[in-house]
């Protein structure tokens, strides 16, 4: 009965997700969904996929990481070369893409979580430039014209792939160990002088992170025929690192929504990639002035709904503490 | 007394930033269950020996000993788990962490539930952080912060947070507690109710205590020995009457209480 209780919304959140499943799979299928939106679709779950695994490394665990788009080449490249160099069936290449994107984040990750602040930045910004640099020049991959792949992206891998990615980040904050890596955001000296391996779980939520990205990057390359470096720049790091700072630092379904409303409108801005870029600046620079902790704060949606409930009861908790 | 062999030794501990000789030659001895006073004028190096007994510098001379195990050289998060915890001087609350959380955090290092178990909800996890739950709920029934527990620890008001902090390295389940002036900020009723708590706990986990204080009148009342620090060196070692009486301490203090 209190298992029940205790994991009732889970349950619901879980039918609701398959009821969704089921309905955009019939709208495809019935050809109701044209490819303009299906490709939106695929896009917006990809990029709340980066958004979600970047969320947990900087979010969550206070490490400002912004060569994410270097993992997501990583684990498109990888699926890529599974797939179509070696003939190897989609699953392989998606387990490789996650596999090799986390080897990237275990050897970027273990010396460079050891600086702090702007030089962990710097590490990642130029791991990021490295990853696209080398791809440019090895020509096993295609050098600057990249690799054509064979679309194999479907959607009940975009959707099983996405549901594993939010399951396992919730899943993983929810927990000793998600209160772990927030105290080393909150407080890292603290959180040393607690008993926290400090290093152990930076690099935990680095690699996980990283091993998301990867799968991301899987599922973009076999959706969109080709890809090339140029389509993993710093501006793609830049893109994800939007999401999650205008959800808010901290709240993972303010990354997953900021993830959805940008990629709508980066969709409909596709044809004018200038005025794509101001309608960007003006809502980061919006956000700044209204809201300058985020859409959602460090709030979840699930908090909101609680919160209305109790909210008496918070009160009165207050009132007690003044005497 | 001196058959027994202590718990947590300094010999001859010291530390240099730069030039200067922050410490230097301490040598300090607490035996189980002891409650030790740490006094001294502003800047006379006692948080710095809190520091290098919990790892947070490595001392440039000296060693430091937790029953027969030399310390020197462990990264904090290492010292903590061999039993020694601390609070801070300047409050370090995890501030958007609730107030059960923060006494949770200090209990990970003796989760047994991994990782892989939590990812994947298995028993284990359910089973691990209900353990947690309870645990942490019983620190914080202790310092009567149970009716917060959901507050963000830094909603709390300051007299809370200095609870809270203590809560929070007795979760860590240390043999050794350190304090360093948990009474800095509170007024006198508030530190005289702190004082009690702090001789409770000691008593009921069986804790040995090492507590920083400014103001050498508090400590007197509840401290069996009080080492004094003055810029940077031990100047006195003893009961508090005979600390009191000391005439180096006597000088270290007298440009103090007039400010
Ligand atoms: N990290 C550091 N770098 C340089 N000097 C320091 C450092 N930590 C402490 N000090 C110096 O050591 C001296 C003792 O400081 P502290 O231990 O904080 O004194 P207390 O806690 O007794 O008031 C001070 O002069 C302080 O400026
Ligand atoms: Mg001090």
């Amino acid at each position: 009965m209190a298992t029940w209780k205790r994991t009732r919304g889970f349950w619901g959140s879980v039918i609701l997700a398959f009821a969704f499943f089921a309905v955009v799979e019939w709208l495809i299928a019935s050809g109701m969904l044209n490819i303009f939106y299906v490709n939106t679709l695929f896009f917006m779950a990809i990029n709340v996929m980066l958004a979600a695994s970047l969320h947990l490394i900087i979010g969550i665990t206070g490490q400002f990481s912004i060569g994410h788009a270097g993992f997501f080449a990583v684990g498109a490249y990888a699926s890529a070369i599974m797939t179509m160099k070696l003939q190897l069936p989609f699953a392989v290449g998606v387990l490789t893409a996650g596999v090799a994107a986390m080897l990237a984040g275990l050897i970027i990750g273990v010396p460079s979580l050891r600086l702090k602040g702007d030089y962990l930045a710097i590490a990642t910004l130029g791991f990021g430039e490295i990853v696209r640099i080398a791809l440019l020049n090895i020509d096993y991959v295609g050098g600057a014209s990249g690799m054509t792949v064979t679309h194999m992206t479907t959607w009940p891998w975009v959707f099983a792939c996405l549901l594993v990615t939010l399951l396992v980040i919730a899943n993983f904050t929810n927990s000793t160990h998600g209160r772990a890596c927030i105290s080393i955001r909150e407080d890292e000296i603290a959180a040393d002088a607690m008993g926290i391996n400090t290093t152990y779980y930076k690099v935990a939520a680095f690699v996980i992170g990283a091993f998301f990205a990867g799968i991301a990057g899987a599922l973009y390359a076999h959706h969109f025929y080709i890809i090339q470096p140029s389509n993993f720049g710093f501006l793609k790091s830049f893109d994800i690192l939007i999401f999650v700072v205008l959800g808010g630092l901290g709240s993972l379904s303010g990354s997953v929504i900021a993830a959805v409303l940008l990629t709508i409108v980066s969709t409909f801005l596709q044809n004018y990639p200038e005025t794509r870029m101001i309608i960007y600046s003006l809502v980061l620079i919006f956000v700044m002035l209204y809201r300058p902790t985020g859409l959602m704060g460090t709030k979840e949606l699930s908090s909101l709904w609680k919160w209305r409930k109790t909210e008496g009861g918070v009160n009165h908790g207050g009132k007690n503490t003044v005497a | 007394m001196a058959a027994k062999t202590p718990l947590l030794k300094a010999e001859n501990v010291g530390i240099q930033f730069g030039g200067l000789k922050a410490l230097s030659g301490a040598t300090m001895e607490l035996h189980q269950g002891e409650l030790i006073g740490l006094i001294g004028p502003n800047g006379a190096g006692k948080t710095t020996l809190f520091n290098l007994l919990t790892g947070v510098y490595v001392p440039t001379e000296g060693r430091i000993m937790l029953g027969g195990e030399t310390l020197n050289g462990l990264p904090p998060y290492k010292i903590t788990r061999k039993g020694i915890s601390r609070t801070f001087q300047n409050i370090r609350l995890f501030g958007e962490l609730s107030v059960l959380d923060n006494v949770k955090v200090a209990y990970h290092a003796h989760a047994r539930h991994s990782m892989l178990s939590s990812i994947f909800r298995l028993p284990s996890h359910f089973r691990g952080e209900q353990e947690m739950e309870e645990k942490a709920i019983e620190f914080l029934n202790i310092f009567q912060l149970d009716s917060v527990k959901h507050e963000k620890a830094k909603n709390l008001p300051y007299g809370q947070q200095r609870r809270l902090e203590i809560a929070r390295a007795l979760a860590a389940q240390p043999k050794v507690l350190l304090l360093d002036e948990p009474a800095a900020g509170m007024n006198p009723q508030e530190t005289k109710e702190l004082m009690k708590l702090i001789a409770f706990i000691r008593e009921w986990f069986a804790l040995t205590i090492l507590l920083i204080e400014h103001d050498m009148s508090l400590v007197m009342g509840i401290c069996e020995r009080i080492y004094v620090l003055d810029h940077g060196q031990l100047i006195a070692e003893g009961t508090p009457e005979q600390v009191r009486s000391n005439p180096k301490v006597i000088e270290a203090y007298l440009g103090e209480e007039v400010s």
